[in-house]
């Protein structure tokens, strides 16, 4: 059973103060200018995104988990159970930001498409290349859409810890809730794949509304996936070191330090395929998205330093077998991972929403501690309402007897 | 002293390594087990020492990486006295740094392939599996469904034997060697 800690709890409550003032400093200090609040707004999206991602890919992992009828992983399945309680909270965000982006609530301009008169021929600022985009991208589709990959992911995440919870209850080895569990993970996978595609294309890609690239869905994935390997495999060994997960030996770790070594390698493969076929190809209206990454004088550090080091240490660092059994290097890399990828989310949103406007500072990094104060709060809240060691699963004794 | 190997033939891995591990507790040599495929655990029963196959993995990827990117600028760039320099989509030709991105996948593709075979190769030459070799195998039923033991005793032969039989062993050859 896991018992929180009180001085976690404080400091998780003190950060999630910092995040409430500086989102109320973030609005006040953009209140003047030509587009009010447009920082503000990026800047919660792209936080929100982040998280998001972590929480959703928790989700999918022990989806995966059931479908491949993986046993390994089974002594450390309560860890992303308890990550991925922190869904809704990123989907009613995630809501309230789509919601106002159609209503233009509170300055939110972040979808640019979304302008009325964009897509009426004869108004001053029609443009037809977006006109030619209404039949998917609608202020009633995009909510819509919105709307059903919140509801689905949320209602899987919730029946996947039920089912979860019943199968310890069950006793023996758990087998009825087992083949119930499957039955949910496939339908969730199914539908995930899909969905992660058109999310990361509804919320993220169509901010660059003229620019597209069909790979953009799996991008997205390939960093979901990297985030949220980093925060399993932090947050088991922060467990462990803490004395729980007692059946977690070097094997459980090198797996996940591999998927760790490995996403990050396809995401780089993703984010430098997109990029050289664009950069080859040399057509404006595709080159622009990296211009505006790489030439624009506030992105480009930033941009060839998330590369870096979400390519460079991950593959240096875990590459060979004795790294990914060491735990403290594994820690470091999780921590410099989950960095760089929190750089690259808000690359992801600001030279679109922004442009030459955009500097990632103070006020970010203030709401995204808030954010990672409130996921501390409400993962660990969660991690103590059951028992941290499962009890009855069919693949149990291969788990705490993994060796690679 | 003269070596002498006792083959002891097993119907079941687990017995083969139960059988193994006591043999080692008592110091006794186990020269070689023979198995139709790659029992997991056998080989820190076996005491043998980690494989080496990442560190030349390593290094064939290194060797593939200069490979490629030689091969690349050769052929690009700098060509035999720039004779033929490649003009390809209107990129810039005349430095490496500027078309980069586009040699990226050659290198990357060189990198994987000296790296695979020679990886292959090299695990191949290592378990002596150069082409015309024999078997090694003193057994044909190893390559089927049994698994051998080779025990080599000197003066202890009884004891060698007698913990041979408490396993679950279905036969014991002697086989006399120098």
């Amino acid at each position: 059973m896991y018992k929180l800690d009180k001085n976690i709890d404080r400091a998780s409550i003190v950060m999630i103060l910092i995040g409430i003032i500086s989102c109320i400093l973030a609005f006040w200090t953009d209140r003047n200018g030509d587009h009010p609040f447009a920082h503000a707004w990026t800047n919660i999206l792209f936080n929100n995104y982040f998280f998001l991602g972590i929480s959703l890919f928790a989700v999918f992992f022990v989806a995966l988990q059931y479908v491949a009828e993986a046993g390994w992983s089974i002594i450390l399945k309560r860890v992303p159970e308890a990550i991925m309680t922190f869904l809704p909270y990123t989907s009613v965000v995630m809501l309230f930001i789509v919601v106002t982006a159609v209503l233009h609530f509170g300055g939110n301009h972040i979808y640019h498409w979304l302008e009325p008169g964009i897509m009426t021929e004869g108004s001053p600022n029609y443009d037809y290349i977006i006109a030619g985009k209404e039949p998917y991208l609608n202020a009633t589709f995009f909510l819509i859409r919105s709307f059903l990959y919140v509801i689905i992911w949320v209602y899987c995440a919730r029946r996947l810890r039920q089912i979860s919870l019943e199968g310890d209850l069950e006793g023996e080895i758990g087998e009825k809730s087992y083949w119930k569990g499957l039955r949910v993970s496939g339908w969730f996978i199914v539908l995930f794949a899909v969905t992660s595609s058109t999310a990361a294309w509804d919320w993220i890609m169509s901010i660059d509304t003229h620019w597209f690239s069909t790979l953009f869905g799996w991008y997205i994935f390939s960093e979901w996936a990297t985030i949220g390997f980093a925060s399993i495999l932090l947050m088991t060994l922060l467990l462990n070191k803490q004395g729980y997960l007692t059946h977690l030996n070097d094997s459980h770790i090198h797996d996940l330090g591999k998927w760790l070594f490995a996403f990050s390698i396809v995401w780089t493969y993703m984010w430098f395929s997109q990029f050289m076929l664009i950069w080859y190809a040399n057509i404006p209206e595709e080159v622009i998205y990296h211009m505006e990454r790489i030439e624009l004088d506030n992105y480009r550090f930033l941009t060839w330093f998330s590369i870096g080091i979400n390519f460079i240490v991950p593959a240096l660092f875990l590459m060979s077998r004795d790294a990914k059994r060491n735990k403290n290097r594994l820690i470091f890399v999780c921590i410099v991972v989950l960095i760089g990828h929190w750089i690259n989310s808000y690359l992801l949103f600001a030279p679109g929403t922004l442009h030459e406007h955009g500097h990632l500072g103070i006020l970010e990094i203030g709401l995204g501690v808030g954010f990672l104060g409130l996921f501390i709060k409400v993962v660990l809240n969660s991690l103590s309402k059951r028992d941290i060691e499962i009890k009855h699963h069919p693949f149990l004794d291969e788990s705490q007897n993994l060796h690679t | 002293m003269e070596n002498k190997i006792i083959h002891a033939i097993f119907d079941d891995e687990q017995d083969v390594l139960s059988v193994v591990k006591d043999l080692r507790d008592q110091k006794i040599v186990v020269n070689e087990v023979y198995s139709p495929f790659p029992i997991h655990g056998l080989d820190s029963v076996l005491g043998l020492k980690e494989t080496r196959m990442a560190i030349t993995a390593f290094i064939y990827g290194c060797i593939g990486l200069s490979f490629g990117a030689l091969l690349i600028y050769y052929i690009m760039i700098s060509g035999v006295g720039k004779s033929w320099p490649m003009n390809i989509g209107g990129k810039p030709n005349f430095t490496f740094y500027h078309n980069l991105p586009s040699f990226v996948p050659i290198i990357f593709e060189c990198t994987v392939l000296f790296a695979g075979h020679l990886m292959s190769l090299t695990y191949l030459f290592r378990n002596r599996l150069y082409p015309g070799a024999t078997t090694s195998s003193p057994d044909p039923r190893t390559t089927d469904d049994k698994f051998l033991v080779e025990v080599i005793y000197d003066d202890n032969k009884k004891e060698v034997i007698s913990l041979l039989k408490k396993s679950n062993v279905s036969e014991i050859n002697e086989k006399d060697e120098v």
